[in-house]
């Protein structure tokens, strides 16, 4: 698709500013509205008169008991420790599909990719009474084990990703009398950080915007994440502040979309290359 | 850890027997021990988290279970009440509806804009951003309360309809326009359906558009003929996925609508959570799963036998 005369850019340029457009209105309208009082956010207009920064300093201590400092600590504490542990089995487990040979391989890999299929809601209630006899309930053991497995989506991009490494290096490392997990540790993974990135990127977004496990797994104010904050706005207000409820939603997506911006170069290769074809 | 027999190093280029080569290649490959340590993690998830809770739900839907008391087998009782259920038959008619309409119109918006992002222009990579924002701030609840105030009764839609003299109506109260919202709100996050597209739409040759374009072919033909079939794998991944994904919606349901108004909203998603989670009937909700399981399993069973008349595999064409 290379090589178009310039008009048909300008044309292209166009229409992606109006798509930008249409997509982007509803969030700088939020970012607006995050700072209109209450009276103001009936009024037509994407920016407040008055720029009442209180939104966001009466938002953040606005629930009983605890500020927003908390449930953040508590979101980004629960998502790094589920982030690492979905980047390092992914990665083990993806080499293995990928580079190595054992009985009933291929068995186990259309199973993997046949859980990419299971809706969530049939294992949810013998996981949930599973958690309960453990008496994992109100912790954040169900929300953080679960990654520990690596989760089928990221090990199957990582497996499309190391199946496009020439296996000429692992090749040579071997007879050079390197483990396997030396050719793992010292070859692969470097060579699959944008893939990586990618998984890393996908887990933090997935885990920071998952509301439904916190919210039948975590049941006191002190362990709330900050979608579960969120939703107390609403619960415990009889007349939600609005604009205040808007300035917290904002800075709870800011996490995400400070990551994103940092990786995004890796996160698009990562996809790119890892080529969904099969 | 243990070493299959060392080869030595055999240059593979220098052999021309292909068959004996990769019959060497894949024996020094070959490690059982070292292959199931290495996804002994997935393994071990799948087995505990997965395959015995599947089993166990499946025993459980044949029982009555409140998670106080021990579950008590009363064999199809669950499934005959299920289909006697109005509530059950209106968020089946209700997730259907929603797929239909969300999926298509996600996925056409995604292709566009990954075809129109597919070429060397300036500042690619800032369109690209944009695009992907609403995606990235994803199913999480502040976008559930951004779309609560747009489409509320002060929000930014009516005063567009407004501007454009429609009379300002709760979009969200309405039953009849409810569920339209979240579809949008849905479509407006095609962002990640996109970037597969691109990934895809990069791997195309761009010899095959060369050839077309001496050959003198249209736009519209080199789309026909070239695109849509190069790409028909990556279409129906998306879709797939997307579908699969649209069954299961629940945060958007749960928090901009709570399933109202009068269950006009209420995902099958949705209606399980209720039962298992409000009313504690577990063994309910574990028939409405499985219910689930299986309306999954026939829809992505269909996608693929239909898939066979539209999508083209290169691999296989060059055969």
């Amino acid at each position: 698709m290379n090589g178009k005369p310039r008009k048909s850019n300008l044309l292209v340029h166009l229409v992606m500013i109006a798509a930008c457009l249409v997509m982007s209105y509803p969030l700088l309208w939020w970012i607006g509205a995050s700072f209109k009082s209450a009276a103001e956010l009936g009024n037509p207009g994407l920016f407040p008169e008055q720029w009442l920064w209180r939104n966001y300093s009466d938002g953040w201590v606005a629930l009983p008991q605890y500020t927003f400092t908390r449930f953040f600590e508590n979101s980004l504490l629960l998502n790094a420790t589920t982030t690492l542990l979905h980047v390092v089995s992914a990665s083990l487990v993806a080499f293995g599909f990928a580079r190595l040979t054992f009985p009933l391989k291929g068995m186990w890999f259309s199973i993997l990719l046949l859980t990419l299929m299971l809706p969530g809601q049939v294992t949810l209630i013998p996981q949930y009474t599973m958690f309960h006899a453990f008496d994992w309930i109100n912790t954040y053991l169900p929300l953080i084990v679960p990654s520990a497995m690596g989760g089928a989506f990221f090990i199957f991009l990582l497996v499309q990703f190391i199946r496009g490494i020439p296996r000429e290096l692992d090749e040579s490392a071997k007879i050079d009398g390197c483990s396997w997990f030396g050719i793992y540790a010292r070859i692969v993974m470097p060579l699959t950080v944008p893939a990586l990135i990618t998984v890393m990127i996908f887990s933090f977004i997935w885990g920071w915007d998952d509301y439904f496990g916190p919210l039948i797994y975590l049941n006191t104010v002190d362990k709330y994440t900050v979608p579960l904050a969120l939703r107390m706005f609403i619960d415990t207000q009889s007349a939600v502040a609005w604009g205040q409820l808007l300035a917290m939603s904002l800075l709870s997506v800011l996490p995400p979309v400070l990551i994103f911006f940092l990786a995004q170069k890796h996160f698009v290769e990562g996809i790119a290359t890892s080529g969904l074809k099969g | 850890m243990d070493l299959p027999s060392l080869q030595p190093a055999d240059p593979a280029r220098a052999r021309p027997d292909v068959k004996a080569i990769t019959k060497k290649a894949g024996q020094r490959w070959n490690a059982p021990v070292v292959g199931y340590l290495f996804i002994a993690p997935w393994l071990l998830g799948f087995l505990i988290l997965q395959l015995w809770p599947i089993i166990q739900s499946f025993y459980l839907s044949m029982t009555e279970f409140s998670l106080l008391e021990p579950a008590r087998w009363i064999g199809l009782d669950n499934y005959r009440d299920i289909s006697q259920d109005r509530l059950f038959f209106n968020s089946l008619r209700v997730t259907f509806v929603y797929v239909a309409a969300s999926v298509p119109l996600k996925l056409i918006a995604a292709l566009l804009i990954a075809m129109l992002l597919n070429r060397q222009i300036r500042g690619i990579s800032f369109y690209r951003t944009l695009v992907y924002l609403p995606s990235l701030i994803g199913g999480s609840l502040a976008v559930a309360v951004l779309w609560r105030n747009i489409f509320g009764l002060n929000g930014f839609v009516n005063q567009l309809a407004v501007l454009v003299g429609i009379d300002p109506k709760n979009w969200i109260g309405t039953p009849s326009t409810a569920l339209g919202t979240l579809v949008l709100l849905t479509a407006w996050q095609f962002g990640s359906a996109m970037i597969i597209f691109l990934a895809g739409l990069k791997q195309i040759p761009s010899e095959l558009y060369e050839a077309a374009s001496v050959d003198g072919a249209s736009r519209l033909r080199k789309f026909a003929r070239i695109t849509l079939p190069m790409l028909s794998p990556v279409i129906l991944f998306n879709l797939v996925m997307g579908i699969i994904n649209a069954f299961q919606m629940f945060t958007s349901a749960y928090i901009v609508t709570n399933g109202g108004p009068v269950n006009s909203t209420e995902m099958f998603a949705l209606f399980l959570y209720n039962k298992a989670f409000g009313s504690l009937q577990m063994g309910y909700a574990s028939a409405l799963a499985w219910i689930l399981l299986v309306i999954i399993g026939v829809v992505t069973a269909l996608n693929f036998v239909a898939s066979k008349y539209w999508v083209f595999y290169e691999t296989e064409g060059r055969k």
